[in-house]
């Protein structure tokens, strides 16, 4: 009854909200538009702000010095969680039955331990840097601690439905997962779809200086 | 004529807050993560270890300003009474974030992950301490000073025309005035005029050997803008304008900016912006016509410095401005092998005075602190003269060096290329 009810109609609720919030956060966004910028170029801004899309995954250069800590916690969670994401088997399995009407291989088992191990050792330690470092400590907000909170709640209940394959703890899994696609168009965790944004604004402004950033 | 805000008004303040929220600033408040990264690019940050100081920090009032007016929660939360609006003692407390521990370096911006402009989020904040009278007395001076005697330090025409009647003794050439039609019109800094007038002769040596036809306007000489570094686009546009009225009556095709950072970022970059329009000229910094000079011949040297030296980039000019490669190629011409400072170029560190900085009398102390950084630089590598292209970089490095007693000479880039000037009868 439980696992039908979000598999069922919470799912397509937050689903709904989930796909309406971020496409209204992102209009927000662009609809307050931008002056056009009356400077002469020494090059072209769209390239510029496709480079930097992609070249700030990398750290600038020599910049890992005093930031390897979180460099290296940073790669560890998002790219676990990437992989997770997109490659468990049962996501497989979900997004082909539920969402894409296609699949592809998954990832081997083993694989997906490692990346578990990543994202949970990767989002623990960017918390405890969260918890103890003065400077983030000094910035960090509430929405901060809740993101990273039902992340992690997320992960661990996935985990947990997959180990035991019992139908109530796929529900709680279900269940946290909705929570959080409720909660992430107004959140930080919007950052997901709007870093392409913010990189491509400061590359395309700094590409027309002559500038790579 | 504008006029500097003095007084304050909050509500002015917030008013204008609001109106800086455009599609980048709002981009980038949505993907910061608050991770912190931004803290250890900050040499405030990084010499002192305040976590105030963060860059992302320091725009915190801009940020729950957008938080409360431009998220579901934010305005859920305004609806429903809870949490607080920004307050005067908001804007009071970050005037020292806002201004005396910003450099406008745009060092934080390249290293943020989700790619904000840290910088421009600042500069868009000054805007509305302008607006509000929130900001520090030595700029509100040198804002006023430019408006109404035309130079942040109070230069007269009368004090250029002294130094240029120097210039013409030492170096036995006219410098040409007003001329109407010359190719080329020459911006000085106040800096230049009055503590490195050595600047003004080596273009007057450099470009008589180059055979190049420029001038020096009398109706507009200052090439600082104290309105961009205040952050009052009024203040600016005005004193930008002058130098766009006097350059476009002149009939210029280009104007050369001057060995100054943020004049360059002023009249380059945010000058068309802030008058509306392209300008009747293009704007070229005197290192990228330098670097042109050297490219057709027509700028040649003699001997080579045995002095070991470096080059620090001035951060308007070179990670803002793009000016990157031609100081180098510039200063290969007397010393081929140079040595670079460990983080230079697009990651160079500032020197701890720009952004208005170091004309605020309050951050002598925590200036020399963050010096720290650049003193570092400099002992890595052993050198015993600096170069660089920023009359007010050249200043701040030099008061950091006598505070530490280093035995480091400064120079400017031009002046030095001056001394190696290759006689004209060689150069024929």
């Amino acid at each position: 009854m439980f696992l039908e009810f979000v598999q069922g109609p919470l799912w397509y609720v937050s689903a709904t909200v989930f796909v309406l919030g971020v496409s209204i956060r992102l209009w927000e966004v662009l609809s307050k538009g931008l002056k056009p910028d009356l400077s002469t170029p020494r090059a072209d801004g769209t390239g510029g702000a496709l480079r930097t899309i992609v070249s700030r995954s990398w750290t600038a250069e020599g910049f890992s010095r005093g930031a390897t800590f979180h460099l290296i916690a940073g790669y560890m969670f998002h790219l676990g969680l990437f992989l997770l994401l997109f490659w468990a088997a049962p996501h497989v399995v979900f997004i082909e039955e539920r969402i894409l009407g296609f699949g592809w291989t998954p990832a081997p088992h083993w694989l997906f331990i490692v990346a578990a191990d990543l994202a949970f050792a990767g989002l623990i330690l960017l918390w405890l840097r969260r918890v103890l470092h003065p400077v983030m400590r000094r910035i960090s907000t509430f929405d901060d601690h809740a993101g990273a909170i039902l992340t992690f709640l997320v992960m661990f209940t996935g985990c947990m439905a997959l180990l035991k394959g019992h139908d109530s703890l796929r529900a709680i899994h279900m269940l946290t997962v909705e929570m959080l696609m409720i909660y992430f168009p107004f959140s930080r965790l919007m950052h997901a779809f709007t870093f392409a944004l913010s990189r491509g604004y400061t590359g395309a402004a700094m590409a027309r200086k002559g500038v790579q950033a | 004529m504008p006029s500097v805000q003095t007084e304050h008004d909050f509500e002015r303040g917030v008013q204008v807050l609001g109106q800086q929220i455009d599609a980048r600033i709002a981009a980038y408040f949505t993907s910061c993560v608050h991770c912190g990264l931004c803290a250890e690019a900050c040499l405030f940050y990084t010499e002192t270890g305040d976590p105030c100081y963060t860059p992302i920090y320091k725009v915190e009032p801009m940020r729950r300003l957008w938080q409360r007016e431009h998220t579901f929660w934010g305005k859920m939360g305004k609806a429903m009474g809870w949490g607080s609006d920004l307050t005067g003692e908001d804007f009071a407390a970050w005037q020292e974030m806002t201004y005396d521990s910003c450099t406008l370096c745009g060092r934080c911006s390249m290293v943020c992950p989700v790619g904000n402009d840290i910088s421009y989020m600042i500069r868009k904040q000054r805007e509305a301490f302008a607006a509000a009278g929130y900001t520090p007395e030595g700029l509100q001076g040198a804002s006023t000073r430019a408006l109404e005697i035309g130079s942040p330090m109070g230069l007269t025409l009368k004090a250029l025309n002294a130094q240029i009647r120097h210039v013409e003794r030492n170096t036995g050439l006219k410098i040409p005035l007003d001329k109407q039609g010359a190719d080329y019109m020459a911006l000085l800094s106040s800096m230049e005029i009055i503590n490195f007038p050595e600047y003004i002769e080596s273009l007057a040596r450099i470009f008589h050997a180059a055979g190049l036809s420029w001038t020096i306007s009398t109706k507009a000489f200052e090439a600082t803008n104290s309105g961009v570094q205040i952050g009052d686009s009024n203040i600016a546009r005005e004193l930008l304008s002058r130098v766009v009225d006097a350059a476009e009556g002149l009939g210029v095709k280009y104007v050369i900016s001057p060995e100054c950072g943020h004049a360059y970022m002023a009249i380059r970059w945010d000058g068309p912006n802030l008058i509306g329009r392209k300008y009747g000229f293009e704007v070229v910094h005197i290192l990228e016509l330098l670097d042109e000079l050297r490219r057709d011949g027509r700028l040649r040297t003699e001997g080579l410095e045995s002095a070991r030296l470096t080059y620090h980039d001035p951060c308007q000019i070179a990670r803002r401005g793009g000016v990157l490669e031609q100081p180098r190629n510039l200063l290969r011409m007397v010393s081929p092998d140079y040595p670079e400072m460990g983080d230079h170029a697009r990651m160079n560190w500032c020197c701890g005075g720009g952004g208005g900085v170091s004309a605020i009398e309050e951050t002598e102390e925590l200036r020399i602190q963050v010096f720290n950084r650049k003193k570092r630089q400099l002992e890595a590598i052993g050198v015993e003269t600096l170069v660089t292209g920023c009359a007010n970089c050249r200043i701040v490095i030099e008061e950091g060096l006598e505070h530490y007693e280093m035995d480091v000479s400064v120079i400017g880039l031009t002046e030095l290329l001056a001394e190696h000037l290759k006689p004209q009868s060689q150069t024929t």
